[in-house]
């Protein structure tokens, strides 16, 4: 019988550190939530959390909460009671695992973080549509359910240049939600504070990205499937002193395997650029099926979603705005062929995996003909794999399996 | 006799096919069962039965590749290889220039492209998903009332062919039903069935200048050949033992084992 192919899975030991900062973090929410001592927003994961910080209120994000549920695999035990009220099983299977998790009085911190028995409770809800409308639906359940204010952003979509009156616009709505934030904190609006969170949060963008960098190195450090997680304080710690120390730290720890040449997928032969979301049920899983076949996914659009490279200490409102509006998922198809091109050639990326994930279309780009668009462009061939972030019922282990095996042989057959 | 034998066994979702090739890589023995539920006994019965066809003996082999759902589960072969790549490999070896091959198994379909040297550049595999597969026909044939292998009579001889809209297994079964209810006949609704397994499977990907069809439901639906070439405008080719193209692809991996 052909053998199984072992795969030795290696150890990033910063991702202890992350591991605790989030421990931390929730720990930190659960009991402002339940003494009442600090103030929670709720905001949606590329909302404007630097400012909310800089209004003194600690930040929870759904949206952390929905790919713990997926990556627990608790997700599609959620999601049917938020379909049951209503919500389809085609939309958002964060929104849809969250609200049944809600419905379902069920947590996965609970079990990670003993004497979390709820997610906190928000005081304010605010949100960005610049990701999708389904963050605004999200939060308008919760609005209702805790009867507490919901603000927000309209950003424009299917961006081309972010320019001058988009960015004034964005600047404009996030500085109108000073006022209610205000009224909702009790803090007066401190514009030093502020600047002060947003050059954090830019240098906390910035050492991710330097972070994410070291996967150009040949053989990578690092692959997707941990940037995936270890993306934590970039996600929900932007804009804090600690989450920037991190990813020092977890840089100095790269870059000293890149020196080493010490490779997170032993014996790297292909290298896989990622478009689209993980498959959080299965992300130990995948990382083996890959490894296995010696390839590393190293790069994705998904992890480098959390760089802001637009954010400026001195202009906060309007680099946010600019910021937030730079990014992939905002983009038109003209922006994201272009930059995924220019990924492949900086990563020296052998193939894509674009994953279509059934519930979430924001965050699958091949299913509007961009996968031949990018694969006359670049020459870099491409699979697409159906699955979804957390509903695990829309996911084939099988087929993933054949279809990425499949992939790799091709892949093998073109190097020679 | 004692001369080398090159084995490849396809353990599909629905059918194991064994293929035993000789050096000059001509089909020496062959065998088809159905799946069922163990694999390793599957396999082995198979490979009796194409042995005995060879007039060989399992000393007689001397490298086997496995390919299919059941891969990993296949006994006394050295690797493995997907579908998709034996499929590739064992069309070329009867189609040696750039081609689109349209497989349709038991319960997948895929369209893959090949280079004129063979190497494969594209393919695609149905979604999770019995539409337009082996699958879909046998759940017809239940509706029907109908054993499988009469399908294909029955499709030659529609004069009026019955469309079904949809896209579902499960609502087609539903659309037969209503077409029984209103008094179609069934070699028009069994006509219409292929033709919705061939749109189906037509529309997973474009097609280059040669056509290649294989799999079992080609196999044993011949009809199913030329209602493609009718909607597509151009002659497909079947290589010899259109169920064994993976299993015979498997086998001239083996080759190169050694
Ligand atoms: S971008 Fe996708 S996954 Fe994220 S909140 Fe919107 S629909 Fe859900």
């Amino acid at each position: 019988m052909a053998e199984e192919k072992k795969v030795v899975r290696k150890v990033i030991e910063t991702s202890k550190d992350m591991g605790r900062f989030m421990k931390d973090y929730y720990y930190e929410l659960n009991e402002a939530a339940t003494t009442g001592s600090r103030k929670i927003a709720w905001c949606t994961s590329v909302g404007p959390t630097e400012l909310l910080r800089a209004m003194g209120f600690l930040v929870y994000f759904p949206e952390t909460h929905g790919a713990m549920l997926g990556s627990t695999r608790t997700a599609t035990d959620m999601i049917p009671a938020a379909n049951a009220l209503g919500y389809s099983p085609e939309i958002c299977s964060y929104l849809t695992a969250d609200v049944g998790a809600y419905l379902n009085k069920f947590t996965p911190l609970s079990k990670a973080y003993p004497g979390i028995e709820t997610v906190p409770k928000p005081d304010v809800l605010v949100f960005n549509t610049n990701q999708c409308r389904d963050v605004q639906d999200w939060f308008a359940y919760y609005a209702r359910e805790y009867n507490v204010p919901m603000i927000g952003i309209h950003t424009n979509r299917s961006v081309t240049d972010v320019n001058d009156p988009i960015v004034d616009d964005v600047a404009k709505q996030i500085e109108n939600l000073v006022k209610p934030l205000e009224e909702i904190s009790g803090n007066p609006f401190d514009m030093d504070k502020f600047k002060e969170v947003v050059g954090l949060s830019r240098q906390c963008s910035d050492r991710w990205k330097d972070v994410l960098e070291t996967t150009t190195a040949k053989p990578s450090p690092m692959t997707f499937f941990d940037s995936s997680t270890l993306m934590g304080p970039a996600v929900v710690g932007r804009g804090t002193q600690i989450a920037v120390e991190l990813y020092e730290k977890l840089l100095a720890e790269l870059k000293d395997k890149v020196a080493k040449k010490d490779a997170a997928v032993e014996g790297e032969r292909f290298r896989i650029y990622w478009d689209g979301m993980p498959v959080w049920g299965r992300l130990s899983a995948h990382s083996k099926l890959f490894a296995g076949l010696k390839a590393n996914v190293l790069a994705s659009t998904y992890c480098s979603s959390w760089i802001f490279t637009a954010l400026e200490a001195d202009d906060p409102f309007r680099s946010m705005a600019r910021a937030y509006t730079e990014l992939f998922i905002v983009r038109s198809d003209d922006y994201k062929e272009q930059y995924i091109k220019d990924k492949l050639e900086r990563f020296g990326i052998d193939g894509i995996i674009y994953h279509d994930a059934r519930t979430c279309p924001n965050n699958s780009n091949c299913r509007y003909g961009m996968v031949k668009r990018v694969e006359a462009l670049s020459g870099v061939p491409s699979l697409t794999i159906d699955g979804d972030l957390c509903d695990m019922r829309c996911v084939s282990d099988e087929q993933t399996k054949t279809k990425v095996e499949a992939f790799i042989e091709q892949l093998d057959e073109l190097k020679g | 006799m004692s001369q080398p034998v090159f084995l490849g066994i396809d353990l599909g979702a629905s059918r194991t096919k064994v293929a035993l090739l000789d050096s000059s890589k001509n089909l020496i023995g062959r065998a088809v069962q159905n799946s069922g539920t163990n694999y390793t006994r599957t396999a082995e019965v198979c490979l009796e039965a194409a042995l005995e066809m060879a007039g060989a003996g399992m000393d007689d082999i001397v490298a086997g590749i496995g390919t299919g759902y059941g891969r990993s589960n296949v006994p006394f072969v050295g690797d493995t290889k997907t579908e998709i790549a034996c499929h590739g490999k064992g069309c070329f070896h009867y189609f040696p220039h750039a081609v689109s091959i349209i497989d349709i198994g038991g319960q997948d379909n895929k369209i893959i492209k090949l280079s004129d040297a063979g190497l494969r550049t594209e393919f695609k595999m149905n979604r999770k998903c019995a539409a337009g597969t082996g699958a879909f026909l046998e759940e017809m044939s239940l509706r029907l009332n109908i054993p499988l292998e009469a399908m294909n009579d029955q499709a030659k001889q529609s004069t009026e062919m019955v469309k079904l809209g949809s896209y579902c297994t499960v609502f087609s079964g539903t659309e037969v039903l209503e077409n029984i209810r209103n008094g179609k006949k069934v070699e028009d609704i069994v006509k219409g069935l292929f033709f919705s397994v061939i749109k189906r499977v037509l529309e997973m990907d474009s097609l280059s200048e040669n056509v290649v069809m294989t799999g079992g439901v080609v196999a044993h639906n011949p009809y199913l050949v030329s209602m493609a070439e009718e909607i597509i405008g151009r002659s497909i080719s079947v290589p010899p033992y259109p169920q064994f193209s993976g299993a015979i692809g498997a086998a001239l991996f083996a080759m190169n084992l050694n």
